[in-house]
């Protein structure tokens, strides 16, 4: 049984949690003071050994990313904090600024000073008004007291932090097409190689880590990297925010060492809501591959996720129950990918706007035959050909739902059209407004069924 | 009531290029349309923004909220002025103003409501909820009132599954929505009330005070509202009535559960 462990949280529920008197109070800035007495090449190698890994998504350890930089040449760092959460599902980061940013700002000053670098950037999505304020004053707040600014109590280093808000595409959560919008562009990916550790901001040196990830750093420096490890897996070290949202009874967000399994997480939220069987979730956001019931005691570390077909991604556990259509579910997402391609490449942005009209046509009744199959050539297509894995994470909820429901694709066709109520799926009560297409609808069979069972 | 898609119908958060002009005098337009004064502090905040950055150009994507400011959208003017400030051309600031969905190319609304109908907040009831508000307001996406309140949209994922159904309001969060408090909230906007979103500063500000913040000039509001909302909370909560802590760690630090914020 693995049980939760508030480390990042354990401030949230503090009056006030977000202000730096409230974190400092709580041991803040304890590994910031110890990580300025050490040699930045022991901090680098201090996270290499707790084997944190990127909690953006990619799962790459950390520290071997922040050894990819070049040896000093004189000229600039950066470190950019991707704080763009914009993946489906994904809603860890805006809380964890929301109710303790100065987390990030002690573990933003410690990976600059591991790295050398003296100006740091956080990129914050726009649609988040306050979050960005409270990064805006907790930056002000840290400078006040001399933890940002000239010679940083006493070491002789330096740092200052921009806060820069995003103006809103998912696309800038991809790292290179983050630094095309930071340096003033149409935020699209870049072709790599060079990497941004080689060529990044500016064509500079540079890390880029997410929120979680640089959150985590202070609490590995302050209490050593066996203290880190000491949580987890093997190979998946560590504690992380799991995101439980859906149809689940108390969904929220949940720490815990990685390995931990979705039973064991359900146990904790008080199971599905009103008792209903859970037919697919996403285990890191919706461009990780489903997984249904038969995944419950998948361990979550990065591992076993992929052996079972999947991605840890974010830890984005979207859950949805049997009233649930996978057809309604898998276009609303496509819909996502097709208005958030970026338009660079053409397998994403040809293919994305082909997936879309097929699935709208399979959901309105209009589906032919062969559109299983076509839906699958196309994302054939895109997969592994698109220029980012935007367009990899397009094709993943159409073929995973595909390989478990493709009898609920097949009915919608055959039916000519949805034969769920959509309204049963909703946490109130209302008459949906069109009536439903389906001869199967009329009849009231299948209604709120059980999925994927015709 | 819906109107044109020009959306230009009686806005009142709003004005055409040169809007330091009163009505029936022609002000002579400054170097980027905009009149001497609204130039002036312009430029003074330009130079601020550019001044954050080793490269000046990595200050458009806050100058365009800044003009946004000003206007209550990206303008001709304001695009002519970014272009002049950073030294490009209008047709770069342009290919990057029509890249991101919070710049908006016509005047916009005193709040742009935004009801999230990503797969698992449309799934949630997102969808009915944008139906109602909708059919309430008399616009669909895109569309602004024509008292020039509210610019209604359906919006992407927002960072906050936990609280399904969502609505944004000027980007605070409306968390748990029903069509009957998404649509009382609109109600109340547009009848010139104060509106407290669930989690954020104490009352909604209008999208031109919104757009000065994203623009990186606070409104000192960031210590109004709440840390967390109760599912942020919701592993926390379980840990400590166990006292579960990480190795070493002390369970049970001096915080007082319950009590947030103020």
């Amino acid at each position: 049984m693995t049980d939760l462990l508030p480390v990042l949280t354990d401030t949230w529920d503090a009056p006030r949690s977000w202000r730096l008197s409230t974190y400092e109070k709580h041991g803040g800035y304890a590994g910031l003071k110890k990580a300025l007495r050490m040699a930045p090449s022991d901090l680098v190698q201090t996270v290499k050994d707790s084997g944190l890994r990127g909690r953006g998504g990619a799962g790459f350890p950390a520290g071997m990313k922040w050894g990819f930089l070049p040896p000093d040449d004189g000229g600039p760092r950066y470190l950019v904090v991707n704080a763009d959460e914009s993946e489906p599902g994904t809603c860890k980061d805006i809380p964890l600024m929301m109710a303790s940013p100065q987390h990030l700002i002690e573990g933003a000053i410690i990976t600059s000073y591991a790295i050398g670098c003296n100006h740091a950037f956080i990129y914050v999505r726009g649609e988040v008004l306050h979050v960005y304020r409270r990064l805006l004053e907790a930056v002000a707040e840290a400078r006040r007291v001399g933890y940002l600014g000239t010679n940083i109590l006493g070491s002789g280093f330096d740092l200052e932090i921009t806060v820069h808000a995003g103006a809103g595409a998912y696309i800038c959560g991809e790292e290179t097409a983050l630094l095309d919008s930071l340096e003033g562009l149409r935020g699209q990916p870049r072709l790599k190689p060079p990497f941004p550790a080689v060529e990044g901001l500016y064509a500079r040196p540079t890390v880029v880590n997410n929120v979680e990830t640089v959150a985590s750093v202070p609490g590995i420096v302050d209490r050593g990297s066996d203290w880190f490890t000491a949580m987890g897996t093997e190979k998946s070290t560590g504690h992380g925010l799991f995101s439980l949202s859906g149809h689940v009874t108390r969904p929220g967000q949940y720490e815990a060492p990685l390995g931990i399994t979705l039973r064991e997480l359900l146990d904790e939220a008080g199971g599905m809501r009103g008792g209903k069987a859970l037919k697919f979730w996403t285990p890191g956001g919706s461009s990780t591959p489903l997984f249904t019931a038969e995944h419950l005691d998948t361990p979550l570390d990065y591992e076993s996720v992929g052996a079972a077909g999947s991605m840890l991604g974010t830890r984005a556990l979207q859950l949805f129950d049997e009233t649930v259509c996978v057809v309604r579910a898998v276009s609303r997402w496509t819909d996502f990918y097709a208005h958030e391609s970026c338009g660079k490449c053409t397998p994403c942005r040809e293919g994305t706007y082909w997936l879309k009209q097929i699935l709208h046509r399979i959901e309105g009744g209009e589906g032919q035959d062969q559109d299983i199959d076509v839906l699958l050539d196309l994302c054939d297509n895109i997969l592994g050909r698109a220029f980012c894995a935007l367009g990899d994470g397009a094709t993943s909820p159409i073929t995973s739902s595909i390989q478990y429901f493709r009898d609920e694709y097949q009915a919608h066709i055959d039916g000519r059209g949805c034969p769920f109520d959509p309204s049963a799926s909703a946490l109130f009560p209302y008459t949906p407004r069109t009536p439903m297409p389906s001869a199967a609808a009329a009849s009231g069979q299948l209604v709120g069924a059980g999925g994927g069972g015709h | 009531m819906s109107v044109s898609p020009s959306g230009d119908a009686g806005d009142v958060d709003q004005a055409p290029v040169g809007r330091d002009a009163s009505p029936g005098t022609l002000e002579p337009a400054g170097a980027a349309g905009y009149g001497p004064e609204t130039l002036a502090s312009l430029t003074a905040d330009a130079a601020e923004i550019v001044a954050r950055y080793p490269d000046p150009r990595s200050g458009l994507l806050p100058m365009l909220h800044l003009v946004q400011s000003v206007d209550g959208y990206v303008s001709r003017a304001g695009i002519l002025f970014c272009a002049e400030q950073l030294g490009i051309t209008a047709a770069e600031v342009s290919a990057v103003a029509t890249f991101y969905t919070q710049y908006k190319r016509k005047p916009n609304g005193k709040y742009t409501v935004g009801v999230c109908t990503n797969t698992l907040c449309a799934v949630m009831g997102g969808d009915e909820i944008f139906d109602e508000l909708s059919e309430h307001l008399g616009v669909g996406h895109d569309e602004t009132t024509d008292d020039g309140a509210i610019t209604l949209e359906r919006v992407e994922c927002n960072a906050a599954c936990d609280y399904a159904p969502v609505m944004m309001v000027n980007w605070e969060f409306f968390d748990n929505q029903t069509p009957q408090t998404a649509t009382e909230v609109t109600d109340r906007l547009r009848a010139g009330e104060d509106v407290a979103p669930t989690r954020g500063a104490d009352t909604v500000c209008s999208f031109k005070q919104m757009s000065r913040v994203l623009a990186g000039f606070p409104d000192d509001r960031a210590h109004e509202g709440v840390g967390a909302g109760e599912p942020t909370l919701a592993g926390l909560r379980i840990a400590r009535e166990r006292g579960a802590t990480h190795p070493g760690g002390a369970a049970g630090q001096d915080t007082t559960p319950g009590e947030d914020a103020r």
